[in-house]
């Protein structure tokens, strides 16, 4: 398995007839590492994945997989293995048939065959599913069947097209960790697409949030989630999502401060990524978890309570600041009223400076 | 308590309305139709020719006998010869046989070609095929027989079945594309992914979810071809000619008295074969095969 499965893109254009859909795209994913490309629909970030499965023809740049250059191997030849969003399973070959049909194509001997079926099937709980149609499989069950597929072949790269968008929460969050348990015990690289953040946050060792065909960010969920690259990544990651206050920079003697109708912050130990301009217009975000409920600081902001939504394990209550909305979340004991004010603190190293044009981080 | 003045309260009562009873009528009135051409033509072939000549055309056969089916099988004369309506039945299923199962595996391969490979021009050809389905097909007979001459396939079984094949291309194309272009493309890939190339994806993963189509497409082929005219009477050679032709020739030969019986049995029997396909695939029509490919 040594050095099988690093995954590396270089300078990968896709185009549909006269339309591109990528221009120059670079990626490197480590052995072993967990990818998550994250983004919403049409984002871009399935046909990526399809390209580096080899079932769709990139018109420039290079794919290399284990070390080798596969841009114009086949699919089976690139040592990957796919699980589908619709499960992809062959309705009329039971599980067992679906499980050894790649093994098949590629004339693998009848006892390894077995060997792997019976593995891969234990692994994944489906052994007394055997001879079952997919249509009398559950979706969990014919998800798990789909991973299955995925796992006899044995490859260095595992490639997941949202496999789990199909199934209700409860199934999803089990097969999520049932994913991620596979992938400590395979140790094998796993690039997966999904829209939904939880999932992303909670699988990846890296997250590459997509967005218009192009990266936004590529970085650890920590990085994803507290230092967003860029307004879109932030309120694209988390939920509820980032509050947004705008207003703007102001350079004085005592360092630059955060001006709005209704706020003023001070930042002098902001890491700023570029010196702001004196006056320009910015966004601060923050997020609920981070706002914190101080009533005897002299500086706190009053906002005024609107509504308040028991989660069960915390409260988030929606406020008003000045006239902007803002969430606040709270521990789930926190007993509110509307008309309730509450006294608040910003706090700077959990603040979040993006520009107001651009939208890029400050 | 009477039961108009109830509450409502579970089961709504039905009710024999005006509409309804004007729908039934005209059912009724449309089986009729298609059903009483059919009930002649069964008791006059049961009748022998002096009860026929009476004239009482609904009427039951007196003393019912199977006398002219089987003239009409063993001897009835089509054209110069008298050997009966079984020999075009014979050229019909020799002709229709290979003629259906080459059409149909054309066909299937193609829609499958057009629909999961998408070769450079597909949309063109399939525009192509479509619009030809479009044009009279008299328009070919001439250029055609001349082409087959040249090959030396006219007046042949091959000839006939070539023919039979071009001219299924559009239809049998058309609905096995559709039928595919339904299946998700998921299945397509992963089957890519394991390996596995053109023949065996569309052998051993598309063919066996396409067996209602293929049904649909055999009902359409047997019936289209047994019920062939011009083609058989053009193209398949004096030795070959279909059942179609030979019963034609029974109807419109015209020396002496006209047997009705006779006839209707040799009609009856051009249009078993037909008629038996419908019966026995009719509930093949309703069987969805894709289920459990994609969520169910």
């Amino acid at each position: 398995m040594d050095g099988q499965g690093n995954v590396s893109l270089r300078g990968v254009a896709v185009a549909y007839g006269p339309i591109r859909v990528f221009d120059r795209l670079d990626l490197e994913v480590a052995q072993s590492e967990f990818l998550v490309l994250l983004g919403p629909s049409g984002c871009g970030k399935s046909t990526l994945l399809n390209a580096i499965a080899g079932l769709t023809e990139i018109d420039d740049g290079e794919i290399w997989i284990g070390g080798r250059n596969v841009t114009w191997h086949e699919p089976k030849d690139r040592g990957i293995a796919m699980v589908f969003q619709s499960y992809a399973l062959y309705p009329r070959m039971n599980v067992r048939g679906n499980l050894s049909f790649g093994l098949k194509v590629a004339r693998t001997p009848r006892a390894e065959i077995e060997r792997r079926v019976r593995t891969a099937a234990e692994m994944l709980q489906i052994a007394d599913l055997l001879d079952r149609r997919p249509a009398a499989l559950s979706g969990g069950q014919r998800q798990r069947v789909a991973i299955g597929r995925a796992l006899v072949r044995d490859a260095g790269v595992f490639l997941f097209d949202e496999p789990l968008s199909n199934l209700d929460a409860q199934l999803r969050s089990e097969l999520r960790v049932e994913i991620k348990r596979l992938h400590q015990r395979l140790g094998a690289t796993m690039i997966y697409v999904t829209h939904d953040q939880i999932e992303a946050l909670t699988l990846a060792d890296r997250i590459a949030v997509m967005k218009d065909r192009t990266f936004q960010q590529i970085g650890t969920p920590q990085e994803i989630y507290l230092r967003p690259a860029n307004r879109f990544v932030a309120t694209f990651v988390g939920s509820p999502a980032m509050n947004f206050v705008p207003g703007r920079i102001e350079c004085g003697s005592d360092g630059p401060v955060f001006q709005s109708p209704s706020l003023r912050l001070k930042l002098p130990n902001y890491p700023f990524v570029q010196e702001p301009a004196n006056a320009s217009p910015v966004e601060l975000g923050i997020r609920p978890e981070h706002v914190i409920v101080a009533s005897d600081a002299d500086d706190a902001q009053e906002v005024s309570v609107e509504m308040s939504e028991p989660m069960g394990s915390d409260l988030l209550a929606w406020t008003r600041l000045g006239d902007l909305p803002l969430s606040i979340r709270l521990p789930a004991e926190t007993r509110l009223t509307p008309g309730d004010r509450l006294r608040i603190l910003l706090p700077e190293h959990r603040s979040n400076l993006f520009d107001a044009t651009s939208g890029a981080r400050l | 308590m009477s039961a108009t003045s109830r509450e409502p309260r579970g089961r709504r009562p039905t009710r024999l309305t005006p509409a309804r009873l004007g729908l039934y009528a005209f059912l009724i009135i449309c089986a009729l139709f298609f059903l009483t051409p059919l009930y002649v033509m069964i008791v006059t072939s049961l009748k022998d020719m002096p009860e026929i000549r009476q004239a009482h055309i609904l009427g039951l056969p007196t003393a019912p006998s199977l006398a002219a089916w089987s003239k009409a099988w063993f001897a009835a004369c089509t054209g110069l010869t008298c050997n009966g309506i079984r020999v075009g039945f014979i050229n019909s299923l020799r002709i229709m046989i290979p003629s259906v199962i080459v059409s149909i595996t054309v066909g299937a391969i193609t829609g499958y070609a057009l629909s999961f490979w998408r070769p450079r021009g597909a949309v063109l050809l399939f525009g192509v095929l479509i619009a030809v389905a479009f044009i009279p097909y008299q328009v070919f007979i001439y250029p055609l027989v001349r082409i087959f001459s040249y090959l030396g396939i006219n007046n042949s079984i091959p000839g006939i079945v070539t023919i039979h094949t071009i001219f299924g291309l559009p239809t049998m194309t058309l609905i096995f594309r559709n039928h595919f272009a339904a299946l998700p493309e998921e299945l397509f890939k992963a089957a890519r992914v394991d390996g596995a190339g053109f023949w065996r994806i569309f052998g051993i993963i598309m063919l066996p979810m396409a067996l209602p189509i293929i049904v649909v497409a055999v009902i359409l082929q047997v019936t289209g071809i047994w019920n062939d005219f011009i083609f058989g009477l053009v193209f398949a050679g004096r030795e070959n000619l279909p059942m179609t032709v030979q019963l034609n020739n029974i109807v419109n030969s015209t020396q002496g008295e006209r047997e009705y019986n006779v006839e209707m049995a040799a009609t009856l029997l051009t249009a078993i074969v037909p008629l038996v396909v419908y019966f026995v695939s009719g509930r093949w029509f309703v069987r969805g095969i894709a289920a459990g490919a994609v969520k169910g």
